[in-house]
């Protein structure tokens, strides 16, 4: 077995942060190598060096023992390296075989033969078992199929390197299952594969080797035989991850919030929520399930009057809404810690102290007669940097100076200070390390122990299914059916998350 | 990344025009030394001619007046995420406003008869920017275009009335009959023509300067301004909000057109102003937004205008030059935040391929 691809003291350093440092790392031919780290690790930045989309300070590379320089991705793609985004790069009105030679040069020919393209896509299709007609549009394709013609696109450049990712962010249980065929199939073919993951169960999944990642440097290589989750886990964060959260008991239960017949029509026309109806009650955590784009934007964005919705009623103590402003919705305790915290739970260019009063600035407490209370602004936010453990320079930091899980805490901080009755929380860790993921999913818990109705909308499964106490799952703006969790099966769920209902499983049927 | 101080930020916003204004004049310097003038030489007859004695510079401020209002009653709008082109549609129709009510004899005491002319026109130009803005605020029309196009319409609407019902009886000029005297704004010194608009200029850049920086209402305009989705996140109707800005905008540009028809000309003349509504944007972006040094902005302004004259007839140096001068100071404004950034990436790619 032979070296293809051996990296030698990589350092990537931009003008503000080093995020590779000294790092080395060697894939074997016909192998999978997981590269595993956190958010923010320098993962993706290590293999976009390796693709060409950036350079390497210093270091270098070497393509089966050769030392090569990758200034683009053309030279990338030259040397057989091929990469696989977590975000498609595919034009939804061409067809498959179109989209995989787009941007290809053929300069034999000044017409494309689309039919040879196409039979050319079937032939690899087979080959590797991807089930591909090249003809399909890829608007109308599945997104575990969309990734295939991704990943095929690649092959078809005649890539003998194929990195992935976080090939499994938007994949259904089921679908990341057929993914691992698909990468098993690709190895067996002699090609090399490199997963770019931060999940562990991947990892013992589907590797051979092992490269931790921690702060842009490497931890370790280690090969699957030898290692468990719990230790990757360890070499990952840098100390014991146990996601053992403290729970507290039931508390009484009452109705804080009812959704009857809710329906959301987006711009473009299309109904992204449909007759969806739910109760929550307070000290629980619903959480909701589901693929990402079902939905969930949508459905919080209604619940939290940030979208008027189209048919159907929501209340809150003891009002019916069929129109909810923003401001009804806070007015009746409603807080709210959206998807897209850049664009609509802060302002960037504000300071701390001012994002920590954006919709509280009304408050006794922060103004009188319409002036701005500074001095009680200030401490507030003060306050707030100490017991949510923000780091920043001071209150008057501006907030886009600060990092992505400070920014997070700053809305939970604010959205929670308030003392809410219902919390409505919509990816509240995406794009967190684990140490501040393990502390806003404790928050969630400690708000439920205190009363609060949280509704948790999320598409990270293991997050609901650690902090939940009722799941939904949400798809195509539907509810698949609600488990309670002393009742869980992930495979159940899986099928719910690809559109199955309950019901159907059990083989029973609903007039509704 | 090391989070900066709140000093050194609001350090460098107060700087910001100042370090514009030096470099405009560094500039021009270069490109009248260019047509082989002295460029000290040709500065020193401009500044003789803008502050040079007492009647310079009362000309200086007296331009300084019209501008600086529109330049606040743009930055109102711009606040509010409203790009507000419309100041010199809105400013005529003040003047219109004023004059319907200041030509006509009434019974009260002069500071009433005056303060009715700022009030018709506070109403007049809000009116007239109700349109643009409630287009962009409910229906999400560009607001430049029609903004720019409504200019037009004011001017030539003003025309109308004074080839019309507006016009001084027995005069083919297309003018208005005088104010009556109680409808005059009152000079500040008596017997010259400073009139006492400087002070509501002033006393308005102070307010403006308050409402940001102290109260809810200025916050929350700025929140709607700085990021819209955001804004409303927090629960406020954003559209109400923005519709607000814009009429309070217009109003202010209508009660700079009331002002110098009431301080200066003492009647409604056509075309008695030109392209004030533009400057106000220049002033505004020159003050960097902000609305005390909107005052040192326009008075930059009044001042270029007013020594621009002798500066030409000492030295030959045209006086639309200083138009050049003018435009160099707001480019400078606009582009020095991001030069810093400039010379990283110049920096950044010298490096590498050196390596």
């Amino acid at each position: 077995m032979s070296e293809i691809l051996v990296l030698k003291n990589i350092t990537k350093a931009f003008p503000k942060v080093i995020a590779n440092q000294d790092v080395n790392f060697s894939l074997q031919k016909g192998q999978v190598h997981a590269l595993l780290g956190e958010n923010g690790a320098g993962k993706t930045t290590l293999m976009n060096c390796v693709c060409g989309l950036y350079q390497q300070t210093s270091g270098e590379i070497f393509i089966n023992n050769q030392a090569v320089r990758i200034d683009n991705c053309s030279q990338a793609v030259a040397h057989g390296i091929g990469m696989v985004h977590q975000h498609f790069m595919l034009v939804p009105e061409l067809s498959v075989a179109e989209n995989v030679i787009l941007g290809l040069k053929r300069e034999k020919d000044f017409f494309i033969k689309i039919e040879d393209v196409e039979r050319e896509v079937a032939e690899l299709s087979e080959k590797y078992h991807f089930g591909l007609n090249p003809k399909a549009f890829i608007k109308d394709l599945p997104v575990g199929m969309q990734q295939r013609v991704e990943i095929l696109k690649v092959i078809y450049r005649q890539a003998s390197i194929i990195i992935l990712d976080e090939a499994t962010a938007v994949l259904t249980p089921q679908e990341s299952e057929e993914l691992f065929h698909i990468v098993e199939n690709l190895v067996k073919q002699e090609k090399s594969v490199i997963l770019i993951t931060h999940k562990l169960s991947e990892v013992m999944r589907l590797a051979d080797q092992v490269t931790v990642l921690r702060d842009g440097k490497v931890v370790g290589t280690v090969s699957k035989e030898k290692t468990n989750e719990r230790e990757l886990a360890k070499m990952m964060v840098g100390r014991d991850v146990l996601f053992d959260f403290k729970r507290g008991k039931e508390l009484e239960k009452s109705l804080k919030m009812n959704v009857e017949n809710l329906t959301v029509i987006d711009t473009r026309g299309i109904e992204k929520i449909h007759q969806l109806s739910f109760s929550l009650y307070s000290g629980e955590i619903l959480g909701v399930a589901g693929v990402d784009g079902n939905g969930q934007l949508e459905l919080s964005e209604a619940l939290t009057g940030m979208t008027t919705y189209h048919g159907g009623s929501i209340t809150l103590a003891d009002k019916t809404y069929k129109h909810m402003s923003t401001k009804e919705s806070y007015r009746n305790g409603v807080s709210h810690i959206p998807q897209d915290r850049q664009h609509t739970g802060l302002i960037m260019e504000r300071s701390l102290e001012k994002n920590m009063i954006l919709a509280d600035y009304w408050k006794k407490e922060f103004s009188s007669y319409g002036f701005l209370n500074q001095k009680s602004i200030t401490k507030h936010a003060a306050t707030l940097m100490q017991s949510f453990d923000i780091k920043a320079s001071s209150p008057l930091a501006r907030i886009r100076e600060l990092s992505g899980g400070n920014q997070q805490k700053v809305i939970l901080a604010r959205e929670i200070s308030r003392g809410p009755d219902i919390l409505i929380a919509v990816q509240p860790t995406r794009g967190l390390d684990i140490g501040a993921t393990e502390f806003v999913r404790q928050q969630l818990i400690d708000e439920r122990d205190k009363g609060t109705a949280v509704l948790l909308i999320s598409t990270e499964l293991d997050e609901i299914m650690q902090v939940a106490d009722r799941i939904a799952v949400l798809y195509k703006g539907e509810f698949m059916g609600i488990l309670d969790r002393d009742c869980l099966d992930v495979h159940e769920i899986g099928l719910m998350m690809a559109g199955v209902r309950k019901k159907e499983m059990e083989g029973g049927y609903d007039e509704a | 990344m090391k989070p900066k101080n709140k000093g050194s930020i609001d350090y460098k916003r107060i700087l910001l025009p100042f370090a514009g204004i030096s470099a405009g004049l560094i500039l021009g310097g270069i490109i009248i030394a260019m047509q082989g003038v002295n460029p000290f030489y040709a500065y020193y007859y401009l500044l003789y001619g803008a502050i040079g004695n007492k009647q310079s510079l009362i000309s200086s401020l007296l331009k300084t007046i019209p501008l600086g209002i529109v330049g606040l009653a743009v930055i109102f709008s711009y606040k509010a995420g409203i790009f507000n082109i419309g100041g010199e549609g809105q400013f005529y129709l003040g003047a219109v406003g004023a004059t319907l009510v200041g030509t006509m004899p009434l019974p009260i005491p002069a500071l009433m008869h005056v303060l009715l002319c700022i009030v018709a026109a506070i109403v007049f130009g809000g009116l007239f920017a109700l349109l643009p803005g409630y287009l962009k605020a409910y229906k999400g029309f560009n607001e430049i275009v029609i903004t720019m196009l409504l200019n037009y319409v004011a001017l030539l609407f003003t025309s109308l009335l004074l080839q019309g019902p507006m016009q001084e009886p027995g005069t083919f000029f297309n003018r208005s009959s005088l104010f009556v005297p109680t409808a005059l704004l009152p000079a500040v010194f008596p017997g010259q023509r400073l009139h006492w608009g400087i002070g509501i200029f002033l006393v308005l850049a102070l307010l403006l300067h308050v409402l940001y920086r102290y109260t809810t209402l200025g916050f929350r305009i700025e929140n709607v301004g700085l990021n819209r989705r955001a804004s409303r996140y927090s629960g406020e109707n954003t559209k109400h909000l923005m519709l607000f800005s814009m009429i309070i905008s217009g109003s202010i540009a209508g009660m700079a057109g009331a002002i110098e028809v009431m301080g200066v000309n003492g009647r409604l003349v056509e075309n008695f102003i030109s392209g004030v509504g533009y400057d106000g944007i220049a002033i505004a972006l020159l003050a960097n937004l902000n609305p005390l040094m909107s005052i040192l902005a326009a008075f930059f302004f009044g001042a270029l205008r007013n020594g621009a004259s002798s500066m030409q007839i000492a030295t030959g140096v045209s006086s639309s030059f200083v138009y050049i001068i003018q435009a160099m100071a707001v480019l400078s404004v606009i582009t020095m935040p991001g030069i810093p950034r400039i010379m990283k990436k110049m920096k950044a790619r010298r490096v590498k391929n050196h390596a």
